[in-house]
Parts: structure tokens; sequence; C-alpha cells
């Protein structure tokens, strides 16, 4: 791609933000000082180099790494309300990379290596906490699986194996593991560099640091329409006024079906919401996360002692992100299957976020047939932990005009050609 | 509480059906390209608003029919032709 190679490399925008540091959070705990804000509000351009749409993790990050890693700063991501406002503020943290299929295992074992040092890249705690990943089985199926995805884990280097009720009880003791209960546990997929992070920073970590490069974050801009001319992207038409750009990045997840088809694209996407809820904080007593895709539930207890759960998107396709008492219901009832020692607990809040489900349950990324025009969705339940990697990816490629090999598995271009991926068997409830 | 006007049954609550896909006219399996049909079983209009949905009265009729449905609100009513799929 040529539009970048005259650039002059300026860095008009480019501020250095505050530094977080112990000693600075002494100095200014004494003296009382705001901290500065860690991101700007700007006019709108006329054009930028590239315009992203959605400010969640995977627009934020896009913009973070055209920047820190190739040099492209004039780049605005639009957001129609405010930054992490969509699934990336509301998914249930889990991060992960024992998936089903190798395409799937690397691309998301990637994606952890960069959480693992992200904190120290972005300046910015994300909490990443790797307190192992269980995802249990209660058929002969389900256990079939499990050692399928751990054989296809080790091969790629991702530290997977399948345990017994033994070992499960000794991880997680509050865990039925008896042969009593309704569905019996009998074995699990053990993933110990899974875990949970805080997603409200990596949005924000992000956030700050694109913006340390110049990028422009724009929060309550809406793109209304996407301008096409002769097979290429021109620039969209927002609620604040028109922007050129030669290259638009759709990162908009729930709402990527509503985004292409301005741009004449169709997608194999489907939004459903999904649902997730928190209870009132108890004493540590949960180290790992703990899926049941029998039961149809996942748990894990935050670091401030909560215990968050989640469950398969709702059973027919909605923009709607209103909560169901069906849901609750079905939830505590799988929970209590599960650790009956919770049934005094109380569910403090339900919330629910959308998701771009695809039918092999794995992304789409890269080219589209319009020029200039890129997408990055189908991010469905599971693309919270592929943050980081999607924007490394998805900005080598923008800067470059190469697909990465790490992506080409997940272009759209797969469905006509019916080379679909088949991720389905790791991805359906454990997210 | 979501109530689907059955054309067999009447309003039931939703957790009686299943959704069964955007209504869209199946290409012919003998004469279409397989570009063509993989269209059909994958691409989707997804709208945000009303459209227009096959669904199947699961614990009822257990029949298939045709329901207009807003995505954003959820408000349902009954499609015009509702007993054809
Ligand atoms: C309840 C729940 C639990 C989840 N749990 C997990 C999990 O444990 N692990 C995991 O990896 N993933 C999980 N996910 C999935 C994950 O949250 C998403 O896949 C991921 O956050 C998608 O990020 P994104 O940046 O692509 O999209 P989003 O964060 O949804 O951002 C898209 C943005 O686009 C904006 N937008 C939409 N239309 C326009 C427009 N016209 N103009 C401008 N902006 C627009 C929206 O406002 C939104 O902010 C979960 C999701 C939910 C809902
Ligand atoms: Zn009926």
């Amino acid at each position: 791609m040529s539009i970048f190679t005259n650039r002059d490399g300026s860095r008009d925008g480019h501020h250095k933000p505050a530094g977080y540091s112990a000693f600075d959070l002494f100095r200014r705990g004494l003296l009382g000082t705001q901290w500065p804000r860690a991101w700007r509000s700007h006019d709108l351009k006329p054009s930028y180099d590239v315009v992203i749409v959605g400010g969640g993790v995977h627009g934020l990050a896009t913009a973070y790494y055209l920047a820190a890693n190739h040099g492209i700063t004039d780049v605005a991501v639009l957001e129609k309300g405010y930054i992490g406002g969509g699934a990336s503020g509301r998914n249930t943290a889990i991060i992960r990379s024992n998936y089903l299929t190798p395409e799937g295992t690397r691309f998301y074992d990637r994606s952890v290596k960069l959480y693992e040092t992200l904190a120290a890249d972005l300046n910015f705690n994300v909490m990443f906490s790797q307190r192992g990943h269980l995802t249990l089985a209660h058929s002969d199926s389900a256990l079939r699986t499990s050692r399928w995805r751990a054989e296809v884990n080790k091969l790629q280097g991702v530290d997977s194996e399948v345990i017994g009720p033994e070992e499960i009880k000794k991880l997680v003791p509050y865990l039925d593991t008896s042969e009593h209960a309704r569905y019996p546990i009998l074995g699990a997929l053990y993933h110990p560099p899974g875990g949970i992070i805080r997603h409200d920073a990596v949005v924000w970590g992000y956030a700050r640091g694109a913006d340390a490069h110049g990028a422009h974050i724009h929060q309550n801009t809406e793109v209304l329409g996407i301008e096409v001319a002769n097979g290429r992207v021109r620039g969209v038409r927002t609620n604040r006024g028109d922007v050129a750009a030669p290259v638009v990045v759709n990162c908009t997840a729930g709402w990527s079906s509503l985004i292409s088809e301005m741009a004449g694209v169709k997608l194999p996407i489907t939004t459903f919401p999904l649902q997730a809820a928190v209870t009132e904080p108890v004493r540590p007593f949960l180290e790992a996360v703990i899926v049941s895709g029998t039961l149809h539930v996942y748990v894990s207890q935050t670091d401030r002692g909560e215990l968050v759960f989640g469950a398969s998107v709702d059973p027919f396709p909605s923009y709607s992100m209103r909560g169901s008492l069906e849901f609750t219901e079905g939830l505590a009832g799988h929970v209590l299957e599960l650790m009956p020692s919770l049934a005094k607990l109380r569910v403090l809040r339900q919330w629910a976020g959308l998701c771009d489900m695809t039918p092999d349950f794995a992304p789409i990324m890269g080219i589209t047939p319009v020029e200039g025009f890129y997408v990055d969705v189908g991010w469905g339940t599971y693309g919270f932990k592929a943050g980081p990697v999607s924007g490394e990816t998805m900005a080598q490629l923008i800067a470059t005009g190469k697909t990465p090999p790490l992506i080409a598995a997940f272009d759209l271009a797969r469905f006509a050609e019916g080379r679909l991926v088949g991720e389905k068997g790791a991805a359906s409830v454990g997210h | 509480m979501i109530l689907i006007p059955c054309p067999w049954c009447g309003p039931r609550n939703v957790s009686e059906f299943r959704y069964a896909d955007e209504a869209k006219v199946r290409p012919d399996p003998n004469a279409t390209t397989p570009e063509r049909w993989r269209t059909y079983l994958y691409m989707r209009d997804n709208p945000a608003g009303w459209t227009t949905e096959k669904w199947f009265h699961r614990a009822g009729c257990r029949r298939y029919f045709t329901l207009e449905r807003d995505t954003v609100s959820n408000a349902v009513r009954a499609a015009e032709a509702s007993r054809e799929v």
C-alpha cells in the first residue's frame, strides 16, 4: 500500500502522558493534585489517514499498534457512545488460548503473550491474573473434545492438559465432584495460563497509549454512512461532519453488519445478546476460572471477591441489551449444581452486551471487496482476549498491505470458498 | 416476557419457541452454484429494526411459521402470511 510510504514521520500530536508510578502516587497523594486526563478530546478533522469505527478494545488496540509499531499516527477512532461502552466494557474478561483449531490456538496464544507484558508496555495496570482455567467435561463426548483440544494445544506449545476429578477437587475444593451430581464431572481441560483481566483498564490503557502517540479518539461520534467510489472507500459520514479517509476499519462487533452494509459489504454475522451477572463480594475461595459446557455456565471470582457468572448467548438474535429473568433463573440453577454452597449468595447486577456470531465461531479479519475497507469483526462471545493480537495484526495489514499469516485463515472470503475454521467446540460456552 | 403469536396456538411465551433463521428463499440445490448456496447458508442481513423471520413452536404445535419482529425493541407482530414458511 502506498499511502503511508511518503509520510514525513512527524508526530505532531505526540505527547508524553503522565507516567504512573508508585512514587507519583505517593507524591500526588501528599500534594492532593489531580491526575491529568488519560486521553484528550479533539475537533474532528476533515480527513485522516485511517478511520477506525468503534472504540472498543479492537479499535483502540488497532490505533495504538498503528502508531507504536508502524508510525502511522494520523488516525481517528470514532465511537458513537463512550469508549468501552460496547462489549469491551461488558464482558467477563476471560483470557485463554486453549482453542480447538491450530489457527485459533496460535492466534490466541499470541494475544496471551501480549497481555502478559501489556501493563508494562502501556504503563497501565491491567490486572492480568493468570489463575488457571478449567473446562469441565460431564460426558464422554466432552472428555473426547477436551483431549483433542489438549493435543492441538500442546502441538502449538500451549500449556493445556486433561485432568481427573481428584485433581480438579484439589484445585477447586468447593466444586461438587461427587458421582451423585446430576451431571457428574468426569474430567476437565486444565489451562494454567488462562485467567481474568480488568477489561476497562485494557480499554483505557490502549486509549491512553494511542492518544499519547497522536491518534484522535472521538467519543459521541456516530458513523452514519460510508463513501465508496469505484470500488474504493473514500471516507465516512458522521453526526459531526464528513471525514475523508483512504482506509476505514470496521471494529464494531455487535453492530458490524450495519457498518459493513454502509459500504455494501455483506457479512455472515448475526447479533445475539449475551448476559452476565455478578454477586456480592465474598472472601476469596475460588482460584481458577470454571466453565461447564453441559450446564451452560461459567464462574470466576474477581480480585474484589465478587463472583462473575456467564452463560451462552440468548436464544434469538437481537440488538437489545436488556437482561431477562429467564437468564438469572437458569444461571442460578446451574451454578448451584456445580457449587451447592453458593445457595445463599445474592446476585447484585445483571447486564447484557451484543455479540457478532459467525457460522464457525471464528473471527473475520482482513480485506473486503471494497478496497481500503477492512473488517475486524465476528468476535462473538470470545473477542476480548483477542484485542491485543487483533490490533497488532490489523495494524500490520494496514501498514504493509500484506495479510499477516497469523490471520490468513480468518478472511471474509472463506465463507464463499467453503473454508470454515470450525472453532465451535472451543468457543460456544467457554468465552 | 415476550409473547409470540403462533398462527395455530395463539400468543405464547417466547420460551416455547425456537428461532429458526431469517426468512429467505432457499435456492434449488440442483440448479444453484456452490457460491450461491454458501451465500444462502452463511450470509445474513442481520438488520436493526423490523424484519421477517422463521420460528418453530417447539413446545406447542411443533410447526414452523413466519413472524415479524423489531430486533431493537423485540416487539413482534404476526406476518401477513404467517402460516407460510
Ligand atoms: C456478557 C459478555 C461476556 C463476554 N465474555 C468474554 C470473555 O470472558 N472473554 C472474551 O474474550 N470475550 C468475551 N466477550 C466478548 C467480547 O466482549 C467482545 O468480543 C469484544 O469486547 C469485542 O470488542 P470490540 O472492540 O470489537 O467491540 P465493542 O467493544 O463492542 O466495541 C464496538 C464499538 O462500536 C461502537 N459503534 C457501533 N456502531 C457505531 C457507529 N455507527 N459509529 C461509531 N461507533 C459505533 C459501539 O458503541 C461500541 O463501543 C463477552 C461479551 C459479552 C457481551
Ligand atoms: Zn403453535
